[in-house]
């Protein structure tokens, strides 16, 4: 158990490190070329590249912890993962249309989908994991 | 499904965690199990049968919902 335990949190780590570098060179790629380097025509995509690259490292070591789940664990994040999939195809449509046909007083940016993401996907994993306890 | 698994690991004097152990599973998924919350994978039926010296039918009983 032991051994399962450092290896969980060996991925865990390896996942940490992966979203925070997404996160801090996504900063980047968004705020560099204008208070930076002034749009250096170099500098801009290989930020932005930086960042891809980063972020599918992110999703590999998502995929490695994943695969370290047992079966209940990974029937409560596939089960979670489905809910939040369906929801932010169906709500993010709602939202594009909404700001289509101007019924929202502001853009439907992108930024409030991947929020919208996360939160539906910590809460369907918290009340799956209830609903074992 | 019904199980006996709770009645089998306090018989053989061990606790969840220990049954986890050597399952290859968290404590959280025995605890599900026994609970009869969560049925287990095929694997993990037999690794339970092979523990309990029993065969996996006298552990595990189908029921219709």
């Amino acid at each position: 158990m032991e051994t399962m335990k450092l290896e969980r949190t060996k991925r865990i780590r390896k996942l940490a490190v992966w979203t925070w570098t997404w996160v801090a060179t996504m900063a980047i790629a968004t705020l560099g070329p204008e208070f930076i380097w002034d749009n250096h025509s170099f500098l801009t995509p290989f930020a932005i590249i930086v960042n891809l690259a980063n972020g599918i490292l992110m999703i590999l070591a998502n995929r490695d912890l994943f695969n370290h789940f047992d079966e209940l664990e990974r029937k409560i994040h596939l089960e979670a993962m489905g809910i939040t999939l369906g929801l932010t195809v169906v709500v993010g449509l709602t939202f594009s249309l909404l700001d289509q046909k101007d019924l929202i007083p502001f853009d439907a940016e992108i930024g409030y989908l991947v929020m919208f993401t996360g939160i539906c996907y910590l809460t369907a994993v918290l009340i799956n994991t209830r609903r074992f306890k | 499904m019904k199980n006996k698994i709770r009645d089998l690991r306090e018989q053989k004097g061990m606790t969840q965690e220990e049954l986890a152990e050597f399952i290859g599973v968290s404590r959280q998924t025995i605890n599900a199990i026994e609970k009869q919350k969560f049925d287990p994978s095929l694997p993990t039926a037999f690794k339970m049968a092979k523990l309990f010296g029993l065969p996996i039918e006298s552990i595990f009983q189908f029921e219709e919902k």
